[in-house]
């Protein structure tokens, strides 16, 4: 009876605050992703010259994101049964769209006219048997040009 | 770990992800540079990210042991092409590994040149 009501309480709890940090993280990213949206982000530029350019710099944006109790319980349920787990796929855009906007922002304060070449990066934190814990980092990195 | 320098600033070496500098012709090629750390995770931060992981959302003590992670391996990188001579790394690429539970490598690579 207990690890029903336990199961219950932590199913609310993931569903309820998970969707409201979610709702709010993609306030946020919309937000900041139209206040940054004046500088171009490209990935080409490593073979193709980009003219009147003469300083450059590496810049990295990263986050580590994890999932819900929700949000995992539902993924272990499709995993039955196949298909798209789109409980993650929401997950992940967040973590794309936030690494993106940091290695931005960092190329907006040091004044860059562009982040070029940029390289999205995926890596999984918690490992296969990791406690249960489901959280990824995603790396974006780019060379900012004035 | 002491007060973190700001990347390439402190030595003023160039770092890009592009095949060339901007602005600057390279004159010589040093070869292949690299750097790499491997971090385990610690218990406190694992417990508040088992916390944090039946809400979901970000797990910054996380973001920030790989930032910092990654700054030590890009410092190493660096040393190593000034060893070499160099002043610039171009063409950089950043790679992670989790090698086993709870431990991850941060691995980053370019080729180490001499610009004008």
């Amino acid at each position: 009876m207990e690890t029903i009501i336990a199961f219950v309480i932590l199913m609310a709890l993931g569903f309820f605050v998970g969707s409201y940090i979610e709702k709010q993280h993609f306030n946020d990213l919309r937000d900041r992703e139209y206040r940054t949206r004046h500088l171009p982000v490209i990935n080409i530029g490593a073979k193709t010259p980009i003219p009147e350019v003469d300083r450059a710099r590496l810049f990295v944006g990263s986050v580590v994101i994890s999932s819900d109790y929700f949000k995992t319980f539902v993924a272990s349920m499709i995993n039955l049964f196949g298909g798209r787990i789109t409980t993650y796929e929401t997950l992940l855009e967040r973590g794309r769209r936030e690494a993106v906007l940091r290695m931005k922002e960092e190329a907006i304060k040091w004044g860059a006219q562009q982040v070029i070449n940029v390289r999205l990066e995926t890596a999984e934190m918690g490992g296969q048997n990791g406690g249960g814990i489901i959280a990824l980092e995603i790396l974006a990195y780019g060379t900012g040009v004035q | 770990m002491t007060a973190r320098p700001p990347l390439s600033r402190s030595s003023g070496m160039i770092l890009t992800t592009l095949e060339g500098v901007p602005g600057h012709t390279i004159v010589k090629h040093l070869g292949l540079v690299q750097g790499s750390t491997v971090r385990a995770k610690n218990v406190g931060k694992d417990i508040l990210a088992g916390l944090k992981n039946l809400v979901g959302g970000e797990l910054k003590g996380y973001t920030e042991l790989l930032q910092e992670a990654r700054h030590e391996a890009t410092q190493r990188m660096m040393h190593e092409a000034s060893q070499k001579g160099a002043n610039a790394v171009v063409n950089i690429r950043y790679a992670t590994s989790s090698l086993a539970q709870g431990a991850a490598e941060l691995f980053v690579y370019g080729t180490a040149v001499q610009i004008d």
